[in-house]
């Protein structure tokens, strides 16, 4: 009896270990995301003014006689910002619309081949790692245009935004209910109407969050845009030049010793962004599922 | 609209992943073959020698292939005692509270957060922790960049892991406990085993994902390009050489750099073809 009942405390007692343990290391986890958050916060909000996000980076030499004084280093990030934009712009306009159409396609013929082998397509190209993307927008843009350009940053970025727009796409359109569809057909529209009227307007919540994440995912690349839209130190618009972005610059910035005090402004700036993003689309997400 | 139109846009758009998955097989198979013609294809594998003096090119992928190897097990390694309790947590413990919701969002930010940032946080406040506990004199090497490439990796693996942890069938645990089993003992013994084929495949999948991280890997491994002589030592990954040198690279250099990139988009993508083949089987089962 004596020894049945230290049997069973020893198992209680390692139960209890167990669930310790678990709890331990799973709250253990949040740490470095807080480590993160607070690091880049607490040394972002110094550099953070409204002249960080509407002036330029300042070059290296005005940074360099800013420091030897002892004044905070000028300027800012308003390239990167524009920057960015001009190129998730350029790169949502395309992927959208085809992303969209794609995973509409394999959501209506998920049981064909060519449906199936493009699913799996889609998939390889979303685990490719983004510097490879990179390489090959460099081979196929920027070495037929004889130069870095926004227009490869944003093919570049395209690859990467396709897939995961083709995936919520295609998930949302799945769990549509049938009768929908049926509905709309009962009344006489034909499938592309049904689709276009009906089918495309209930999913466009399940859509919508599709693509914010999708930015908030693309919007951080550096590795693939480092050869393709290179870098530049002025506010741009044209689309056939070098072109700055957030990442970009925080990059620059991370190599160049003279500029690292502007690495955590930045560095907050998208930070915020991608918080953002995600967050909205979250919420987006939960209303959309009720 | 008419459905027959309608329905040759839809193909048109779908026609558009394979094309890019054609083409960049193909492009890189192109440009590859300069660096494999002049070097031989095992050759280029095994040779660890990269030179790029004019004159006397030569380049392998040897150091790259291990520092790539290298840094990928050990992220494993430290990433699955912070992963693995996190999917008990949020698919068992606390399955369906407030608090495993809140973990949840936890991991998923982490996920979003982007990789340079990842770097930056490692180079500023882990390399210093590094040199001061005197691991390593200076600070970046293959440990510091699996350290932080651990993190990067626990919310893809403790995500999926929960997912499937979750589906482990209640009658099968109740009848654990009825016959006296304790919790742990039927995590152990009932939710291991049948979920366990679920969770193997969510750690191949976070394997794929640290294979081709660049900027973190780049910022931290210190970018030495010799096979690494201990875990602390500086090295480079497929990724982070890339990185590094593909925008200054032309010639022989330019299309060695493109090999690498094709064996690494081959490796992530056998390694992810074999992590979605046993996940769709685990769901079936």
């Amino acid at each position: 009896m004596l020894v049945n009942g230290m049997k069973m405390k020893s198992r209680l007692l390692r139960d209890r270990m167990c669930f310790i343990l678990v709890c331990t290391f799973a709250a253990l986890t949040a740490v470095p995301l807080l480590a993160i958050l607070g690091e880049v916060f607490v040394r972002g909000c110094t550099q953070f003014s409204w002249d960080f996000i509407t002036e330029p980076t300042p070059t290296a030499l005005k940074a360099m006689m800013a420091m030897r004084a002892g004044d905070a280093i000028p300027g800012g990030i308003a390239n990167g910002i524009v920057g960015s934009l001009i190129m998730l712009g350029m790169a949502a306009a395309v992927a959208v619309p085809v992303g969209v159409l794609c995973g509409v396609y394999l959501a209506e013929n998920s049981k064909k081949r060519f449906a199936v082998v493009v699913s799996y397509l889609s998939d390889l190209l979303q685990g490719t790692p983004s510097v490879i993307i990179g390489m090959i927008t460099y081979v196929w843009v920027v070495v037929p245009m004889k130069g870095y350009s926004a227009i490869a940053g944003s093919v570049a970025l395209f690859i990467m935004m396709l897939p995961l727009i083709i995936r919520s796409t295609e998930e949302t359109m799945k769990i549509l209910p049938a009768s929908l569809k049926e509905a709309g057909l009962a009344l006489g529209g034909n499938n592309a109407r049904v689709m276009l009227k009906v089918q495309l307007p209930a999913a466009f919540g399940g859509i919508f969050t599709g693509v914010l994440l999708a930015v908030s995912r693309v919007v951080g690349e550096t590795a693939p845009l480092i050869f393709t839209a290179l870098g530049c130190s002025m506010v741009r618009w044209e689309i056939d030049k070098p072109i700055a972005a957030v990442p970009l610059l925080i990059w620059e910035f991370f190599n160049d010793p003279n500029l690292q005090e502007l690495i955590w402004g930045a560095s907050l700036f998208l930070l915020l962004f991608v918080l953002c993003l995600n967050i909205t689309a979250k919420y987006l997400a939960k209303k959309w599922n009720k | 609209m008419n459905d027959k139109v309608f329905k040759i846009i839809l193909f048109a758009a779908a026609l558009v992943i394979p094309l890019i998955c054609g083409g960049v097989i193909y492009s890189l198979t192109i440009d590859a073959s300069d660096a494999f013609s002049r070097f031989g294809f095992f050759e280029f594998l095994t040779s660890s020698e990269w030179d790029y003096t004019i004159d006397n090119e030569k380049y392998g992928a040897l150091p790259f292939i291990v520092g790539t190897l290298l840094t990928t097990l050990l992220a494993l390694l430290f990433c699955i005692p912070f992963s693995l309790p996190v999917s008990l947590f949020i698919g068992e413990y606390f399955k369906g509270r407030k608090i495993a919701e809140l973990l949840g969002t936890v991991t998923d930010l982490l996920a979003g957060i982007p990789s340079i940032i990842y770097g930056l946080w490692g180079f500023y406040t882990l390399r210093p922790l590094i040199i001061a506990l005197d691991i390593s004199p200076q600070g970046s090497g293959i440990l510091t960049a699996s350290l932080v490439l651990a993190i990067m990796i626990v919310p893809y693996a403790a995500s999926l892991s929960a997912e499937f942890i979750k589906m482990v069938p209640n009658e099968i645990k109740e009848s654990a406990y009825s016959l006296g089993a304790t919790r742990a003992e039927v995590i152990r013994d009932v939710v291991f085993p049948v979920a366990g084929s679920g969770i193997f495949s969510s750690y191949i999948l976070a394997i794929g994902r640290a294979l081709g991280e660049t900027m973190t890997v780049t910022m931290l491994i210190g970018n030495t390009n010799q096979i690494p002589q201990s875990l602390t030592a500086t090295a480079n990954t497929m990724a982070s050489i890339i990185a590094n040198q593909f925008g200054e690279a032309d010639g022989l250099r330019f299309s060695a750099l493109i090999a690498i990139g094709l064996l690494l988009f081959l490796i992530t993508a056998i390694i992810n073809v074999i992590g979605k083949f046993l996940i769709k089987r685990a769901r079936i089962m």
